[in-house]
């Protein structure tokens, strides 16, 4: 399966790219491919007003976004309602939502080109289309109000959800809704001037807060069917390896497994019930086939990454000549900075629902890139695609772990239909030990980085050599324009903020059996440590300020890095004490995904270990949508960011098998860990872009200058627990 | 044959001895709000009410609980619980939302012990409640909110 579009799109160039701006638009009385909307709400209400693809206006007032953005807890579902209702003139309280169904045309991604959430980009691609959308719908309604009327539309105002004309006539949205619907509409409906937002830019209430509040939400792992056969799939622990052999005797016999089948992925188990299927699978004996698997050991791998950082690779970006300048210098400093794989560890490992009956498939799934799954599927089971109709449901977290390269949620439980025979429906349900053995982790890194000053201490040259395997060449995300490059692997190391005199950036690209992934933030999980806390080190090598010594180094056209250094400077009371009581202060500063973030850390020790007290964050990700989900996002993605740099390591251990298989060995930040976090986000009007992500690489870096400062220590090594910290 | 209280109601369930609650609540009585996570116990989105104290449902065998009064979040109930909810919504806690029922089920337990607990009551109380989101911050705020209503 190839999907020709490519991801690179928006990761090189992010929001500036907002082209192909389209409104697929619908009526009632319109057929074709948007006769996917009659798979939301449609059915359950018949007289509901479709204006378009996004919108349906219920005859109870209630108007539902259809968000072609999955929902995981970044937001999106409020964020895209808010859009929406902002141009509608809708009144919050009247706004729904809920996701669309796959389909890669009316529901694509205008930064990717096809149905997928990913790279903070919700907001920033939906920004123009949802409010399109909502203004279409808003002329639809006026114009039925003024033929219903006889009043001319241009005298017809609307406001919190209500349609009024100056003689006293008004109405609700669900009365219109049939007159709307046999409106057209308009090509370019008008868009309001930002000084006129009364949604926009305000603290809403989050539309999934209620349902997630009382056990109501529904997941995929809360869809039942009829006859349904719960499947767990007995996965190698060890990178690569496929299945030799299995005797399923033991496991057939237990009460309640009603089959046992081989599928590519591994060894499926067929049950009445969960519980049966789980004990099922620990019945089965299977020989692994590790002839094309990866046996060597994380500490293995990591010394081979190593001796690559020291050969160097291909240049993906230079000025000037930095060899030349740092074998000059004054003082040469270096470091090689180490990250390991890291697993995502969603909430709610992996799961999907499928349903084959008269040759036509449904599914449920957290699906992020749906589209893909849904031909994925339709592929193993010889069906159409559009005879494959996939609900995107709530998601329990993903961090990247659902946005896959290759569709392998929707191969595994078509395989699991397949293998089966026959119609049935299917629940695959992925254990915690399935997701953390399962790979696709963020890429294991190495940095090893030179730098030089001068005899005043100013940087005269800098070099960043990283090495780690590919997360897009070779899968369907590698675009034709890729050249045996992927900026994923270096993002963050390239472009930065400050003016360096001379300054290489190389890659070393590294290829073997263990399937790596995009995780919260990509290549800016370990390029904004390897970059910030180096900088870090040369400017304390050079006597100077962390916080001045960086905006001294600003680009004239870094004002959004330093708008942000400066507010959270201001913020925090920065006053050049490092140290202050005990307690140690770190600062960091890093764009991702167009959205700018600095962060200072209070840090103390305890019984030798970091204690992190507080975080104060500044974020400029243009105009806020929604201030509220911003602040969120922020305290997350610190919280995540956090837990990842003072515990995780994904371990491959002798002969390459996952060591770690759940939370007692992989942990989980804990509340008695969370920092009081204060966040300040910059006024602007700038185009809006996302959150998601962008809140995460300043955090560790930051700490580990302020535990540097207290305590001398520079950990290179992550995570802090396993560098002895 | 078990046989307990859920949620007020009488329940009986014929499954073998060792299927864990968790399962049991979900596969046979359809009641999905209980979540899971690990299935060891290190996670706490399984958590439920068991005779007054919060438990794992994922490691509590159904033959323990014959005769058991059993809470989940769907009808979680008293004046703890209605203001553990409502501070939940005020704030905005959630944000993927899978581990909240645990949340809110071991916050309302909290609270029914400790009515008005320190930060450090919530940690000892609450650390055994994974949020992948890390939601914390605000679980924090949200449970003092709902103290205050609660002390009116």
């Amino acid at each position: 399966m190839t999907i020709t579009q490519s991801r690179r799109a928006f990761l090189g160039s992010g929001a500036a790219l907002m082209i192909g701006m389209t409104l697929p638009l619908r009526s009632r009385a319109q057929q074709g491919p948007a006769a996917a909307l009659d798979q939301g709400a449609g059915a359950a209400m018949p007289d509901a007003f479709a204006p378009n693809a996004f919108i349906r206006i219920g005859t109870d007032d209630t108007v539902t976004l259809l968000s072609k953005h999955i929902e995981f807890g970044q937001g999106p579902y409020t964020g895209l309602a808010t859009l929406v209702a902002e141009e509608l003139d809708a009144d919050w309280s009247q706004m729904r939502a809920e996701g669309a169904p796959a389909n890669n045309e009316l529901y694509k991604n205008l930064f990717f080109g096809l149905q997928g959430t990913g790279g903070s980009t919700a907001i920033a691609n939906s920004y123009m289309q949802m409010r399109k959308a909502g203004a279409a719908a808003k002329a639809m309604l006026v114009a039925a109000a003024a033929e219903e009327w006889g009043v001319p539309a241009g005298e017809i105002t609307v406001s919190k959800g209500v349609v009024s004309h100056p003689s006293g006539k008004s109405s609700g949205f669900g009365a219109l809704t049939e007159k709307a619907a046999g409106m057209t509409a308009p090509d370019e409906p008008v868009l309001k001037d930002p000084k006129d937002f009364v949604l926009i830019g305000t603290d809403l209430p989050k539309l999934d807060t209620k349902a997630k509040s009382t056990g109501e939400a529904q997941f995929t792992l809360d869809v039942y069917r009829d006859n349904m056969k719960t499947v767990v799939v007995a996965h190698p622990r060890v990178m690569g390896a496929t299945v030799k052999s299995f005797d399923s005797a033991e496991a057939e016999a237990v009460p309640g497994v009603t089959a046992v089948r081989e599928i590519p992925m591994g060894v499926a188990v067929y049950a009445e019930s969960t519980a049966a299927a789980l004990k099922g699978r620990s019945k089965l004996k299977i020989e692994w086939d590790l002839s094309k698997a990866e046996t060597r050991s994380s500490d293995e791998i990591m010394a081979d990454f190593s001796a690559s950082a020291k050969e160097g690779g291909v240049v993906v970006e230079e000025a000037g000549d930095s060899d030349a300048a740092i074998e000059g210098a004054a003082t040469v400093h270096e470091a090689e900075f180490r990250f390991p794989y890291l697993a995502h560890a969603p909430m709610e490992p992996l799961d999907a629902v499928l349903e084959l009956k008269d040759g036509k498939a449904e599914v449920w799934a957290g699906a992020q890139f749906p589209g893909a799954d849904q031909q994925a599927i339709a592929q193993t089971l010889g069906l159409k695609p559009e005879d494959v109709t996939l609900h995107v449901l709530y998601a329990g977290g993903s961090f990247g772990r659902r946005a896959q390269t290759i569709p392998q949620m929707g191969m595994e439980i078509s395989a699991i239909a397949k293998a089966a025979g026959g119609d049935g429906a299917w629940k695959l349900v992925w254990t915690r030990e399935d997701d953390l053995a399962g790979g696709f982790y963020r890429p294991m890194t190495v940095h090893r980085m030179r730098g030089g000053l001068d005899a005043d201490g100013n940087i005269v040259g800098w070099q960043d050599t990283v090495v780690n395997q590919s997360i897009m060449l070779g899968t369907m995300m590698e675009g034709p324009d890729a050249n045996g490059k992927d900026a994923t692997s270096y993002e963050g190391s390239t472009k930065m903020p400050y003016d360096l005199p001379a300054l290489k950036v190389d890659w070393v690209r590294k290829e073997n059996p263990v399937s790596v992934l995009w995780w919260r933030s990509v290549g800016h999980t370990h390029t904004g440590y390897a970059t910030e806390v180096f900088l870090d080190e040369l400017l304390e090598k050079a006597g100077k300020d962390p916080v001045q010594g960086r905006l001294d180094l600003m680009k004239p056209e870094a004002s959004r890095d330093r708008g942000v250094l400066e507010a959270v400077a201001k913020l925090a009371g920065w006053d050049g004490q490092k140290v202050k009581n005990g307690r140690g202060y770190g600062v960091a500063v890093h764009e991702s995904f167009s959205t700018y973030v600095a962060q200072i850390v209070e840090v103390s020790e305890v019984d030798g270990k970091p204690k992190v007290h507080k975080v104060w964050c500044a974020v400029d990700c243009g105009v806020a949508v929604n201030p509220n989900v911003i602040r969120a996002q922020m305290e997350g993605g610190i919280g995540y960011g956090l837990g990842t740099i003072l515990h995780n390591a994904l371990i491959l251990g002798k002969g390459g098998e996952v060591t770690q298989l759940n939370f007692d060995d992989y942990p989980m930040l804990r509340i008695n860990e969370m920092p009081e976090v204060e966040v300040e986000i910059i006024k602007s009007a700038e185009a809006p872009t996302g959150v998601g992500e962008p809140g995460l690489p300043p955090v560790g870096p930051a700490l580990a200058n302020a535990w540097r400062a207290l305590t001398g220590t520079s950990v290179t090594s992550l995570p802090f627990g396993q560098a002895g910290v | 044959m078990t046989s307990f209280t859920l949620n007020g109601k009488d329940v009986s369930v014929d499954v073998p001895d060792d299927t864990p609650l968790l399962w049991v609540l979900r596969d046979e009585l359809r009641m999905t709000g209980t979540k899971f996570g690990c299935g060891i116990a290190q996670c706490g989105a399984c958590t439920v009410v068991v005779d007054g104290m919060s438990r794992r449902s994922c490691v509590t065998p159904i033959s323990t609980l014959e005769g058991a009064s059993i809470e989940t979040i769907e009808q979680l109930e008293g004046p703890e619980a209605d203001a553990v909810r409502a501070a939940w919504e005020e704030i905005d806690v959630p944000q993927c939302g899978w581990c909240q029922s645990g949340q809110i089920v071991s916050a309302t337990s909290l609270l029914r012990m400790i009515p008005k607990p320190t930060d450090e009551d919530i940690d000892n109380a609450m650390a055994g409640n994974i949020c992948r989101c890390a939601t914390y911050v605000r679980i924090r705020q949200a449970i003092h909110n709902a103290a205050d209503t609660l002390e009116g």
